[in-house]
């Protein structure tokens, strides 16, 4: 697959396309990156989490047997059309799948939202527009949702309050996504008068702002049991934190390398040139 | 945004400034409703089917993709 379509003159056609199947293949990379990570750094704790699911010691309370394999359906018997995938299972093909379905049609979307912010991000170069996409990225749909609803691991969370914890969440990605949209086409639309340097500021500050009055109006839930170990919840969390932060990183500095080569040896000459001359 | 030609056209060129070529918004639509979809659908299986709604009977897609839904952060029960 040529990189870039050179036309006769030496301008580079790119399209949309490009971007999309970059996007898409920066992204199963970076999913084979957080799937190690997540295996190295996140197994132990949930390891240790669904130890102390099965030893009884968490709110399934009574129901849990001392069943030797577990998973976290194997507390009741399974009803029909119920499956127990064993943990030897769950923890590298199943969560394989899981990130490779999740990395790649994300980095689909971050290729395509990169299209679109090339020559827009102020006097950005392609692949600075790039990263600064998947940097918002990070932040808006992991990092501040993170903030406000922390990933819990097994044994932590009630049956009874799954289906209102999981609306909540999904709305204020949802938020943190309809705000961050906006500081970005306002803060673009301010660059004219204020510059952007200081357009980009009050692009953050009203993004940081709107999510914290948003953090404080939505409802938590603190469904952590008793005598559950803090250093398991903070192992968790942190693995959690470095599985999408690899998956993000990845996938932006992939990209960024993909879409420097697409924008082609112009801007890269030009740069050259650039270098060259102040040198 | 106005520019609706369908090949990526440096922008002028100021004087020291290096061109950065700019894609039609036009151009661009299409393929970002197909990737925002692709997107939504992929990741609700990953990251939301068969816990608190489900449109396949049963868990198995639950089951499978367990560990990589509470390792990316996301309610899994």
């Amino acid at each position: 697959m040529p990189l870039s379509r050179v036309e006769p003159k030496g301008s580079v056609v790119i399209s949309a396309r490009d971007f999309l199947i970059r996007g898409l293949l920066a992204g199963l990379l970076a999913a084979f990156a957080a799937f190690a990570v997540a295996y190295v750094v996140g197994e132990p704790p949930v390891r240790a989490a669904i130890a102390l699911e099965a030893s009884g010691g968490h709110s399934h309370g009574a129901e849990t047997e001392a069943a030797g394999e577990h998973s976290d359906a194997a507390e009741e018997a399974p009803a029909p059309g119920e499956v127990e995938v064993p943990r030897s299972l769950q923890s590298t093909v199943g969560m394989l799948t899981g990130m490779l379905v999740a990395g790649t049609v994300l980095g689909g979307l971050i290729g395509v939202v990169s299209a679109l912010a090339m020559g827009r991000f102020g006097r950005l170069s392609a692949r600075s527009s790039t990263l600064a996409v998947t940097g918002i990225g990070f932040v808006t749909v992991y990092a501040v949702p993170f903030l406000l609803y922390p990933p819990n691991p097994p044994a932590v969370g009630s049956g009874d309050t799954i289906g209102i914890r999981t609306a909540l969440f999904f709305v204020f990605l949802a938020i943190s996504l309809i705000a961050a949209m906006t500081a970005v086409l306002v803060g673009r639309r301010a660059a004219g008068r204020l510059g952007g340097w200081y357009a980009s500021l009050a692009a953050i500050v009203g993004y940081v702002v709107v999510m914290l009055i948003v953090m404080a109006l939505l409802p938590t839930y603190n469904e952590v049991p008793d005598n559950f170990p803090a250093s398991v919840l903070y192992d968790f969390r942190r693995a959690s934190f470095l599985t999408q932060f690899t998956l993000w990183a990845v996938l932006g500095i992939v990209l960024a390398e993909f879409v420097g080569r697409l924008s082609g040896p112009t801007a890269a000459t030009a740069e050259r040139e650039l270098a060259d001359a102040g040198a | 945004m106005s520019n609706t030609a369908t090949q990526a056209q440096p922008a002028p060129r100021a004087p020291g400034a290096i061109a950065v070529p700019k894609l039609s918004v036009r151009q661009i639509v299409p393929w970002l409703l197909f990737a925002a979809l692709l997107a939504l659908v992929g990741l609700y299986f990953v990251t939301a089917e068969q816990g608190a709604t489900s449109l396949i009977a049963g868990n198995a897609v639950h089951e499978w993709v367990h560990d990589s839904r509470h390792l990316l952060g996301f309610p899994c029960h």
